[in-house]
């Protein structure tokens, strides 16, 4: 990015200065409204609704902290929110570790795009059909994986209608849709680390093992910290599969955040309430993304 | 990025690796994930192709219980109703091709406009010389890290007070005119193009209007290609936003209604062979465009998370 940057204002420098500002005025404009309109203005008011009491058919009051204050001690709220963290530990935890395994293997093994391609298609279909068919696999009677469980002599497993089980399943499910594609875009990381350190690293009689945990990780750590903070982002915000499956049930064990402020402001019509509850939802992201891109130091390679 | 176009040429010349114990390990897992990734949509069609009643019957088999094009015909309203209660549908008719219809109106426009229109802008980013660039283009780029749940609430309020709930431009404004990633995609190939070429358009008397259509374009094909496939996959599958603003039976897109589809089935014998036809249709668009545009896409998920 920097460097590219630096670049273009070097080739600008050496040529005549003209300015298109007319001209780019009129290309930037489409653009310009779409983002003022559909996401500056409303993430501003989306801050101002959130110190509003303001149901659907009214209009806003202005009342202070008032919701952050009742989110403080709303049960609903903890209780969405550690099912959120429960459910983006699990997501994002295998995930990565089965994205970093295959695409360390795609590196290796073969560069068959065909490959590549198949361990790519359940990205291809939607939240929702990805939902239907693994309720559909995972189904109490005679779904599938039930079938097998009982032919291992194991009791039956009620996937999307236990305690236990709810979250893990549905964790599981946008695991399986996830891991392809965050497996590319770790491969597409591993592309960036030079060939000669691996070569390097097999003259000094390194096994492949070794060079993995030594080498290979290291190295990919910039780019893993990115990856990290699209996929954390992207898991904090479920609410599809939730929405086909179990809605929020069984007694609330999987209500996540963003299905919690679904039913907020459109089942029950607090757009206050539920603008305050987005508002906390995206400070959690902010302040996570920041953490992350710190503690892995993104951006700085150890490729000196 | 550089890497994918040395692997072709590299296969010849590749040194025969010796099959150890490890490589053997990494193969048995690769394919175990290839099974978990594949099997699935074979369970699907299988599903797909039996008799919804005779599912239980037979409910390990492999091969579709009691065959029949029923679960596709009763999805595509060509079963009459009689029919449809007989192999185990609801016999509630689903209008299948109305949603079909609505999600290509709602993915087509959004990608034709948000491409279009976000080309323009990632040229007056990358080529066009004006005081503020850098910072105009940082705060557009600042838009990827608010989560979508954060704006669609007043979004929402927004679409409800134009009146446009349930129409069509109500679910295509927001992303019509642009979003973050797809100008800043965009812009990194303008960036990279010759600017030689556009000089000596300019030198030739072409306004940037002339060079924009001309020649930025026409060269950024394939880049260009590659944005709209994947806006239109994003767009297809989108549920949120469509289920917010779109849910009279006229702006119905494919998601909205599968949803609803298998909350209405009865809990007690579900038509599975229905839903998994009905699923399955509804992938086949996207599907279709990933077997014809394969490389394309796979390389541009390696740059848009590289960059």
């Amino acid at each position: 990015m920097v460097s590219t940057r630096t670049l273009e204002h070097s080739l600008d420098t050496n040529r005549k200065r003209t300015s298109d500002l007319r001209t780019a005025l009129l290309f930037i404009a489409p653009a310009a409204i779409g983002f003022v309109v559909f996401y500056l203005v409303p993430a501003v008011r989306g801050v101002y609704f959130s110190f509003t009491r303001y149901n659907i058919l009214g209009t806003p009051t202005w009342i202070g902290t008032e919701n952050f204050e009742k989110i403080a001690v709303d049960p609903l709220f903890w209780n969405a929110m550690w099912v959120t963290v429960g459910y983006v530990l699990l997501n994002i935890g295998f995930q990565t570790v089965i994205a970093i395994v295959l695409a360390v293997m795609m590196q290796r093994l073969t560069k068959s795009i065909a490959l590549r391609g198949a361990l790519l298609l359940p990205w291809l279909i939607s939240n929702v059909i990805a939902a239907m068919l693994w309720f559909w696999l995972l189904d109490y009677q005679i779904g599938l994986f039930n079938q097998v469980i009982e032919w291992m002599g194991a009791s039956k497993i009620a996937f999307f209608a236990d305690e236990t089980w709810a979250i893990p399943t549905i964790a599981f499910v946008n695991v399986w849709r996830h891991m392809g594609y965050t497996a590319l875009l770790v491969f597409a990381g591993l592309q960036t680390i030079p060939k000669y350190i691996y070569e390097a690293a097999s003259i000094d009689g390194a096994s492949e093992w070794t060079s993995f945990w030594k080498m290979t990780l290291p190295l990919l750590r910039p780019v893993l910290a990115m990856i990290l903070v699209i996929t954390v982002t992207g898991s904090f915000q479920v609410f599809d599969t939730v929405a086909v499956t179990t809605r929020g049930g069984p007694v609330n064990v999987t209500r996540v955040m963003q299905y919690y402020i679904y039913q907020k402001a459109f089942g029950e019509g607090q757009f206050g309430y539920g603008s305050a509850l987005a508002v906390i939802l995206f400070i959690i992201l902010a302040v996570l993304a920041a953490i992350q891109l710190r503690m892995l130091r993104a951006g700085e390679s150890d490729l000196a | 990025m550089a890497n994918h176009a040395d692997t072709s040429t590299d296969a010849p010349v590749r040194k025969r690796k010796k099959m150890s114990a490890g490589r053997i390990l990494a193969w048995a897992v690769m394919i175990a994930f290839l099974i978990l990734s594949l099997f699935p949509f074979y369970w699907m069609l299988r599903t797909a192709l039996s008799t919804s009643r005779s599912l239980s019957s037979d409910p390990s088999s492999l091969l579709p219980v009691d065959f029949t094009f029923g679960a596709f015909e009763r999805v595509l309203g060509l079963a009459t109703q009689e029919e449809a209660i007989a192999e185990g549908g609801s016999g509630a008719s689903v209008n299948f091709w109305l949603y079909l219809r609505n999600s290509v109106i709602y993915a087509g426009a959004v990608t034709l406009g948000q491409v279009f229109f976000s080309a323009m802008a990632a040229y007056a980013f990358a080529r066009l010389r004006w005081p503020g660039r850098n910072l105009v283009f940082g705060i557009f780029l600042g838009a990827l890290l608010v989560p979508p749940i954060f704006t669609s609430l007043p979004n929402f309020l927004l679409i409800k007070n134009l009146g446009l709930l349930n129409t069509f431009p109500g679910m295509i404004l927001p992303t019509f005119l642009m979003t973050p990633f797809a100008i800043f995609f965009l812009r990194q190939f303008f960036l990279g193009i010759n600017r030689e070429i556009e000089e000596s358009a300019s030198l030739d008397g072409a306004g940037p209007w002339r060079t924009f259509f001309r020649i930025i374009l026409p060269m950024s094909t394939a880049p260009i290609t590659t944005l709209g496939i994947l806006t239109f996959i994003t767009t297809w599958n989108d549920y949120f936003w469509p289920l917010l603003v779109g849910n009279s039976e006229g702006t119905k897109v494919l998601t909205v209604a599968l949803g609803v589809f298998r909350s209405q089935t009865p809990a007690g014998s579900p038509d599975w062979a229905g839903l998994m036809a009905a699923t399955l249709v509804a992938a086949v668009p996207v599907l279709i465009l990933f077997f014809m545009f394969a490389r394309k896409i796979i390389d541009s998920i390696g740059y848009s998370g590289s960059k």
